[in-house]
Order: structure tokens, then sequence, then C-alpha cells
């Protein structure tokens, strides 16, 4: 039946949307707090897919057994990051920080490049074909895993700052960053944790998406898009924006592969943030001053 | 107009520049096909760096999506040439207003509903990977198995078809590169110039000052895309094929715009330099991988990236302020 197929895709759609969300996430946080946009985000991302299906190849591990090494393994990546590079630009202008990171992606993914050559790879879980019937639909079970690591993940991150010394101490540089610098808190400090925050966020998302996705280097420059895509729409700085904007785009990616081509999909995601940017710039969370 | 044009630019400058000149047309009486190949592409870099820098230099609107005006410009007066045989020539005339027409849209879009900063270089993005998809689907010029001009082995330079070789083409691209740099100077030295770089350091205080901010970055975005649409035309003319997942492809917009950044953004120099620069850099490394067996895919771009992050984190503002302050011609940052 026709609507069951509409259903099954959107399904689909949401699930994988909340994976995006995770990896959005990881992206808001990141330019909330330390106001530099991270065009690595993609390639971060990919690095995280293919410690999975390293890990998966080698040792048998599954990836969600190997979310927490991954993300800890990035959160590291990101906190040298900040450190050793990021931090002596956080003043300069835009258009050098943004240059900045764009030479690390092209880096990192061609890097990428010459260790896993331009091939895909995949993790060949257990449960790869398996799925859950509830009434009419049918949920792919690799699927419903990733979505489920990426609300726990993502449940973690907003109890982590709403609840915790140090969540609290981030939020107050974002907030007003000479009065965070007043009271006293390590401001270069909480940037780079804020960082790898954000980088680990993209390592749980890289991990889960590996169940999903088959992993090339070209998907690493999708995804930073992608990234950027979803977190406009939601909101840039917007935590709760970020899962909504993953899932909205996820469903529309979904539906436009349905109705036209799989090959025009992301036409569709760029027309909603083309949308977004021109009748609600701040996104569809975000606060109106940003 | 004559007065302008040397405005700012020291004698010595104006020596070297001669010198420049002098040597660029003597280039073909001595030079193979190959370096000519590689002049061709530098002043093509040159040139498109020139066009970009109006908007991101002179103006400060960060632009990531320029391949969008060259692919426009490219695809506009390839169609032309293949399916009613208009010639490069009319064709550009067509290219120039889509080009700008496209440009204007944009900047409409983003400057009526505030869109500034990041959010402008990923509306730019958005525009160019919107057109990437879109030319994919496009039949009518080839779809995503891309779009061919008539190839054929010429023993003469028809230069009203753009049909001929290289040495043709060097020359052409040596006139629009020149072209370019007499286009910036003028500009920068005008009115329109000064208010740019007023609205480019301080949006608000320009504002106040009586600028219409609107409408300067307006004709910011629709000269700049226009200029480089013309890029588009040559880059038709000069390789014959046309693929949207190249030509439209972000990593595009990144390479036209690596020169300026690592020559100097807002410099007059900087676009020309840094296509020197890189275009350098990149044959060199070719050779050297290849004679060291390390040809593979990857390689080139690593170390590329490594020599890009150098240049930022040695000298943030480009080389070309840090030489010009060297050999004495301190060309003002403007």
């Amino acid at each position: 039946m026709p609507i069951d197929i509409y259903l099954n895709v959107a399904v689909g759609g949401l699930l994988t949307g909340l994976v995006y969300g995770l990896m959005a996430l990881g992206l808001s946080v990141i330019f909330g707090v330390v106001r530099v946009v991270n065009f690595a985000h993609g390639e971060m991302m990919t690095i995280a897919m293919y410690l999975a299906v390293v890990a998966f190849a080698s040792l048998g591990l599954d990836p969600l057994v190997t979310l927490i090494p991954i993300s800890a393994l990035l959160f590291v990546f990101g906190y040298a990051m900040q450190r050793g590079l990021i931090d002596g630009f956080i003043t300069k202008p835009e258009h050098t920080q943004f240059m900045l990171l764009v030479a690390v992606a092209v880096i990192l993914v061609n890097v990428q490049l010459i260790i896993f050559g331009p091939d895909a790879r995949n993790v060949q879980s257990s449960y790869a074909f398996d799925s859950y019937m509830v009434g009419p639909l049918i949920i792919d079970a690799a699927k419903a895993y990733a979505a489920l690591a990426a609300i726990a993940v993502s449940a973690v991150l907003f109890a982590f700052f709403r609840f915790t010394e140090t969540g609290k101490a981030i939020r107050a540089c974002a907030d007003n960053y000479t009065g965070a610098l007043v009271v006293g808190l390590n401001v270069r400090r909480l940037y780079a944790l804020t960082f790898g925050i954000g980088a680990a966020c993209v390592g749980a998302a890289g991990a889960m998406m590996s169940l999903i996705i088959d992993v090339t280097p070209a998907l690493g420059p999708a995804y930073t898009l992608l990234a950027f895509v979803i977190v406009i729409t939601g909101g840039l700085g917007s935590m709760p924006g970020a899962l909504l904007g993953g899932v909205l785009i996820g469903m529309t990616e979904a539906m436009a592969g349905l109705f036209f081509t799989p090959s025009a999909k992301s036409m569709f995601a760029f027309a909603i943030l083309v949308l977004v940017l021109l009748f609600r710039p701040q996104g569809i969370l975000g606060k109106s001053a940003a | 107009m004559i007065a302008r044009l040397f405005e700012g630019v020291p004698r010595n400058g104006l020596a070297m520049l001669a010198v420049l000149a002098a040597v660029l047309l003597a280039v073909p009486l001595f030079a193979n096909d190959y370096f000519i190949t590689v002049l061709i592409l530098i002043l093509y870099f040159a040139y498109v760096g020139q066009a970009w820098n109006i908007v991101t230099g002179f103006t400060g609107l960060l632009s990531l999506g320029h391949a969008l005006y060259v692919g426009l410009g490219a695809y506009t007066a390839a169609a032309l040439y293949v399916h009613f045989g208009v010639g490069p020539w009319i064709g550009m005339l067509v290219s120039i207003p889509v080009a700008g027409l496209v440009g204007a849209i944009l900047g409409f879009l983003a400057f009526r509903f505030g869109v500034s900063g990041v959010y402008f270089a990923i509306l730019t993005i958005a525009f160019a990977e919107f057109a990437r998809v879109g030319f994919d689907h496009f039949r009518w010029v080839g779809g995503s198995g891309g779009f061919f001009l008539p190839v054929a082995q010429y023993s003469t330079n028809d230069l009203w078809l753009l049909r001929g070789k290289p040495v043709m083409f060097y020359y052409v691209i040596l006139a629009l590169a020149t072209a370019a740099l007499i286009v910036s100077q003028l500009l920068l030295r005008s009115r329109i110039g000064y208010f740019w770089q007023a609205i480019r350091e301080d949006e608000p205080a320009a504002r106040a000052l009586g600028i219409n901010a609107f409408r300067y970055k307006m004709l910011a975005m629709i000269i700049s895309s226009a200029m480089t649409s013309l890029a588009g035309v040559f880059f038709a003319f000069f390789y014959n094929n046309l693929f949207p997942e190249q030509v439209f492809n972000i990593q595009r917009s990144i390479e036209l715009i690596l020169g300026p950044f690592i020559g100097g953004v807002g410099t007059l120099f900087g676009p020309i330099l840094g296509a020197v620069l890189l275009t350098g850099l990149s044959e060199i490394t070719n050779e050297f991988l290849a004679a060291l067996g390390l040809d593979i895919p990857g390689a080139r771009q690593v170390i590329y990236g490594i020599c890009l992050l150098v240049v930022i984190v040695a000298l943030p503002d480009g080389v070309w302020p840090w030489i010009a302050r060297k050999i004495g011609l301190a060309e003002r940052k403007s």
C-alpha cells in the first residue's frame, strides 16, 4: 500500500535524522561557545566512521560498543586541535579562521584517501538485515539502534550542560566572554574542553552512522555541508534546534529520494536552508538576538 | 582616470610591473606548450582571484561559492555555441547578465534579510550546491554525463570562435587578467571603492555616514559575479568539457579563493602572487611525487593543505604584504 511506503520512508528518515542531529549538535556546541566555525566537521565524522569500520574489521567489535572509545579519541583530537591550533586564531577575522579550518579539512580528507583509498567501506553487523514490525511499519534494526544511541548521547550532553559545574561554566563562557574571565573561569581550558566535547559528539555520531551508510573519504565535505545546513535550520547555538534540524533534514532527504531521485536529495536540504535563511535567519529554535 | 590608474603605486613598483608585462608578452617566443599551459592556469586563477577579491577583499563579504558564476558563465556560453553555433564573444554578452543576475538575486536575498558573516558564506555555498545538483539533472546541457564542445586538432587560430592553440588562449587570458587588475585598481580608488572599504571596516558606521550599504554591497556582488563569469567562458572553450560535479563543486570554489588568500586578501597584487605560488607549488609537487613514485591520490592535496596551513599560521595577512615590505613596495593594505 502506498501510504505504508511513505510512512516507512519517513520513519527511516527520522531515525537517520537523529544521528545527523547528534553530528550537528557537535558543530552547534563548538560554534555556540568558541564562536569558531568548524569547517572540518564532516571530516572528523568520517574519521570516526573509519575508526568504527577498522575496529569492526580487525577486532570484531560492534560500533555500538566502540562508540565510547571512539568518542574519547575524538575528544582528545578536538581538545588538542583547539589548544594547539585554533586558540591563537580566536581573535582573528572570520575569514582567516575559516581558511585555517579549510586547510585542516583538506589535510584530513586526503590523509583518509591515502590510507583507505576511494572505495566504500562498511560494517557488516550481525543485525544488518534485521527489522522490527510495528503495525504497518518495518523498522530497520541498525537504524533503530543508531537512533536510540544518538538520543542517549544527546541526553547525556543535555544533562552535562544543565547540571554539572563544568557544563555551567561553559555556558557562562558562551553567554558572556568578558564576564566569564572576570569571575575567574579558565576560558582557554573551557574552550578546549568544548571543542573536545563537540568532537566527541561527532565521534559517537560517526560510529553509529557506520551502521547505516558506507564510508568514503568524499563523504567528509558532504557531511560538513550537511551539518551546517542542519545547524542553521535548527538555530546555531541551540541544542534542541540541532536535533530538530537533523530530523527535519533527514526526513526531507528521505522523502526527496522517494518522490524524485536520491541523487537530487541534497538539493532539497539546501532549498530548506535557503528558505530558513530568508525567513528565519536565526533558525527554527534560535534566539532572534543572536 | 589615467591619474587614478597610477594612484598609490610606487615608482619602483611601476617599473617592476612594466618589466613583468614585457616578460609575459614575450614568453610565447621561447616557451614550450607545457610552460604556456601552466602560465594559462596561473593567469586564470589570478583573474578569478581578482574578481572574487572585489566581494570579499574590498567589501568584506565572505563568498565561498564563486564556482557558481564560473559554471554559469561556462555553461551559458557553451550551450549557445553547441546548440545555436553562437561564438564565445557573443555568448559572453549572455553569460555576463546571467551570472550577474544570479549574483544579484543571491545578494538581494541575503542583504534584504540581514544575512551576514558565516551565514552569508553558507548561503553562497548553498547556491553553488543547488546549481551543482540542478545541472546534474539538466539534460539539455548533458546532465551529470558532462557537456562537450567539439574538439579538433587546430593548426590555425580562430580568435573569433576561440578555437586554436594554447598560445592564443594565453594571450586572451593575459588580456583578461591585465584588465581585471586595472579594473580593480580603478574601482578601489573610486568613490565606490572607498564606500566598499568603509562597509568592510564598519558597516554601521558607514551607514551612519549616509552610505547606502545595501546598494553598494549589491554592486560588489554584481560586478564580481559578472567578472567571474568571463573566466567561465574562457574555461569552457579552453577545456572543452564541463561536468557539474567538477565545475560547481565546493572544492572548486575553495581552489579559486586559495590564491588570493595565500597572496593577501584585499590587496591588488595578492591574487596574482597567490596564483603563481599555488600553481607553481602544485606543478612542483606533481613532478616531485612522480619522481619519488609516491603519486597516489590525495598526496598532492595533503602537501597543498600543509602549505596552506603553514602560510595561514605564519602570515595570516598573506604573502604579498610581507614581500612588499621586504622589497620596499609597501602596498597599503587597502
